[in-house]
C-alpha cells in the first residue's frame, strides 16, 4: 500500500476510534473494546474496499457489511458517519431515547446499516442469505460479515459456516475479530473457540490470517480473499481489544464499559496525539 | 359427509408455492431437510433453481431467509412448527421481526394432529410465540381453499408472516370459486345469536359440525372462522360478544396464548362476556393416530357442542 493511502486510512481509523470513545462516553454505556479492535478493518472496508454510495445507501448493487458482532456498533456508526451516511452529531446521541443510533445496529433507522444485529451468531446467517441472493441474481456485489472470536461459540455460526461452504459462497468474506477476550475473560479460558482457523478450514472455507492493525497486511489479506473462487473466505484477524487507548488495550474490563470523564479525556488525548502525528502537525 | 373432499393444508401450501412461482419470479423457498413432509418439494421440483435446502439447521435458515429478503426476494422458510417457531424463535424475533423483514414462515405439522410422532413434534405453542412478536402477521388457514389463498395474501403483504399448516387431511368446506381471503378479517360461516363459536385452522370444520349438533338441540350458534390470529379482527369478535353474550374459542393449540387468549384480550377490553377456551389444556401431547388424539383432547365437534351448550346454559 502506498504511503498516501496508508496515511488516509490511518487517519480514518483514528477518527473512528475517537468517535467510538465519544459515543460510548456520551451514552455512558456501550462496547468500546471490541469496537476499537475492528477500527482499522472498518476504515479499510469503507474507505478502500467496499463499493458503496452513502447518498444511496439502499443501492441494490452495493457491497454489504453485516456487523454480526453487533455490540461493536459504535465502531460501525463512527465509520458510517465518517463516510458520510449521516451527520457526525448523531454519535453524541448514541443510545439515548429517540436517537437514530440504537445500542445495536438497526437497519430500519440507520442509513448504511445493512442488517439489524446484536444477538450473536445471527448476522453471519443473514450475510449468507445476501450472498446466496447475489449468486441467484447474478450480481457481483460482495458481502462482508464481522464476527467476534467469542461469537463463534454460538452454534448458529457453524450452521452458517456449513451452509456457506455448501453453496460455494465465494462472494462472502467473514472477518473474525480474534482479540482473545470475551465478557467473562480470555476466550481460551471461558469456552475456547480455538483453533478458529482450523475450524473454518475444516468447514470448507479458505482461511487467511491477518494483522488487524497493519494496513499492508490488511490489504494483502483482502487481495487474497478477492481471488478465491468456489468457497467462502474467513479472514481471522489478530487484533488488540481496546487498540490505541493505552488503558483499554488487552483489558477485558473494557468490553462493555464506558469511560468516565477523566478516562474520556485521557483516551481522547492519546488519540488526538496519534491523529496529530498522522497529519504531520 | 362421506363425499367431503379432504386435504392436508401442507399439501395446499406446497401446491400454492408451485403454482405461484411463475407469477412471482422473485419467490424463493427454503427448507430444512423436510421438503418431502412440508411439501415444498412440489415447488422444488418445478423451480429447482429457486429452492435451497438449508439442511437440519433452522436457526441459520431463518437468518438466510432474512438476508435474502433484504435484497428484494420474497422468501418462504419452511419447517415443522416446532422448529420454525420453537427452535428458531429468537432468530425469527431478532433477524426477521425486529427489522420487519419480508420473510414468510411456512410452518407445517402444527398441533397434536402430527399424531404418532408424539409430544416432541406436536407444537401447541407456536401461535402464542409468534403473536408476541411486534409486527408479525399470524395466519392459520382452515382448509385447502383458504390455505392457498393465504399463501398469495402473504406474498402480497409487505412484512413478516407466520403461516400455520397441518399434517392431517382436513375437510375442504370453502368454495374455491367464491372464496375471498382478506388478511385480518374473520369470516362468519353460520349466523346465530345464542352462542358464538370462534374457531381457527383445523377446528373450523369441527365447529361447523358442532353448529349442526347444537341446532338439533335448539341452540343457534354463530360460527366465526378466524384465519388471521394477528392482527385479530376485533370487530367481528366484539360484535359476537354483544349479540350472543358468550363465546367458545376452539384451536388446535395450547389454551395459553393462542386464539382463545387473543379473543379474551379483545372482549376484556371492549365488551366482557364469558369465554370458554377449547384447546390443549397446558399439557404435552402424546403418540397416537391424529383423529384419536383430537377426540382425546376434546378437539372435536362433540366436545365443542357440549362446551357451547354448557356456556349457553350458564348465560341464562
Amino acid at each position: 500500500m502506498d504511503a498516501v493511502q496508508k496515511q488516509k486510512l490511518s487517519i480514518a481509523a483514528c477518527k473512528i476510534r475517537m468517535n467510538i470513545i465519544e459515543g460510548t462516553y456520551q451514552a455512558k454505556s456501550g462496547h468500546p473494546g471490541g469496537s476499537l479492535s475492528i477500527a482499522d478493518t472498518l476504515a479499510y472496508l469503507y474507505f478502500a474496499k467496499m463499493n458503496v454510495d452513502p447518498n444511496n445507501p439502499k443501492w441494490e448493487d452495493r457491497d454489504r457489511l453485516v456487523l454480526s458482532k453487533g455490540h461493536c456498533a459504535p465502531g460501525l456508526y463512527a465509520a458510517l458517519a465518517l463516510r458520510g451516511y449521516f451527520d457526525e452529531s448523531e454519535i453524541k446521541k448514541l443510545r439515548k431515547v429517540g436517537a437514530m443510533l440504537q445500542g445495536h445496529p438497526d437497519m430500519k433507522g440507520t442509513p448504511g446499516v445493512d442488517m439489524s444485529t446484536g444477538s450473536l451468531g445471527q448476522g453471519i446467517s443473514a450475510a449468507c442469505g445476501m450472498a446466496l441472493s447475489g449468486k441467484l441474481s447474478a450480481k457481483d456485489y460482495m458481502v462482508y460479515a464481522i464476527l467476534g472470536d467469542g461469537e463463534v461459540e454460538e452454534g448458529q455460526v457453524w450452521e452458517a459456516a456449513m451452509f456457506a461452504a455448501h453453496y460455494q459462497l465465494d462472494n462472502l468474506i467473514a472477518i473474525i475479530d480474534r482479540n482473545g477476550l470475551q465478557i467473562d475473560g480470555k476466550t481460551t479460558e471461558v469456552n475456547s473457540p480455538e483453533p478458529i482457523t482450523d475450524k473454518f478450514a475444516a468447514f470448507g472455507w479458505h482461511v487467511i490470517t491477518m494483522d488487524a492493525h497493519d494496513f499492508d497486511d490488511i490489504e494483502r489479506a483482502f487481495d487474497e480473499a478477492s481471488k478465491i473462487s468456489g468457497q467462502p473466505v474467513a479472514i481471522v484477524q489478530n487484533s488488540i481489544k481496546g487498540k490505541d487507548v493505552s488503558f483499554m488495550e488487552n483489558n477485558v474490563s473494557w468490553h462493555g464499559t464506558a469511560p468516565n470523564a477523566e478516562q474520556y479525556e485521557q483516551a481522547m488525548g492519546e488519540l488526538r496525539a496519534i491523529l496529530a502525528d498522522l497529519e504531520g502537525k | 359427509m362421506a363425499d367431503v373432499v379432504k386435504k392436508a393444508t401442507r399439501e395446499s401450501y406446497g401446491e400454492a408455492l408451485a403454482s405461484l412461482g411463475d407469477k412471482y419470479e422473485n419467490l424463493v423457498v427454503l427448507d430444512a431437510d423436510l421438503a418431502a413432509a412440508t411439501k415444498t418439494g412440489i415447488f422444488k421440483k418445478k423451480f429447482p433453481d429457486r429452492f435451497f435446502d438449508c439442511g437440519i439447521a433452522e436457526a441459520n435458515m431463518m437468518g438466510v431467509a432474512a438476508g435474502m429478503a433484504t435484497t428484494g426476494k420474497i422468501v418462504f422458510a419452511s419447517s415443522f412448527a416446532m422448529f420454525a417457531a420453537g427452535r428458531a424463535f429468537e432468530i425469527v424475533r431478532n433477524s426477521i421481526g425486529y427489522p420487519h423483514i419480508n420473510v414468510k414462515i411456512g410452518a407445517t405439522h402444527a398441533g397434536i394432529s402430527v399424531g404418532e410422532d408424539g409430544a416432541t413434534h406436536q407444537c401447541n405453542e407456536d401461535i402464542a410465540l409468534m403473536r408476541t412478536i411486534p409486527g408479525m402477521t399470524v395466519i392459520n388457514p382452515a382448509d385447502d381453499v383458504e390455505a392457498k389463498a393465504a399463501v398469495e395474501a402473504a406474498i402480497l403483504h409487505d412484512g413478516p408472516v407466520y403461516l400455520r399448516f397441518g399434517r392431517l387431511a382436513a375437510p375442504v368446506f370453502n368454495n374455491a370459486d367464491t372464496y375471498r381471503f382478506e388478511l385480518g378479517k374473520g369470516i362468519t360461516l353460520r349466523e346465530g345469536n345464542d352462542i358464538a363459536i370462534v374457531a381457527t385452522g383445523l377446528m373450523v370444520s369441527e365447529a361447523l359440525t358442532a353448529c349442526n349438533i347444537l341446532k338439533e338441540q335448539g341452540i343457534s350458534a354463530r360460527v366465526i372462522n378466524i384465519h388471521t390470529i394477528k392482527p385479530l379482527d376485533t370487530d367481528i369478535i366484539v360484535k359476537a360478544a354483544k349479540e350472543t353474550g358468550a363465546i367458545v374459542t376452539v384451536e388446535e393449540h395450547s389454551v395459553i396464548g393462542g386464539l382463545g387468549s387473543a379473543v379474551c384480550d379483545a372482549v376484556c377490553a371492549a365488551y366482557p362476556v364469558p369465554v370458554t377456551k377449547i384447546g390443549v389444556q397446558d399439557t404435552f401431547g402424546m403418540s397416537g393416530p391424529a383423529t384419536e388424539l383430537l377426540k382425546l383432547y376434546g378437539l372435536c365437534a362433540d366436545n365443542i357442542a357440549a362446551q357451547a351448550k354448557k356456556a349457553f346454559e350458564l348465560k341464562k
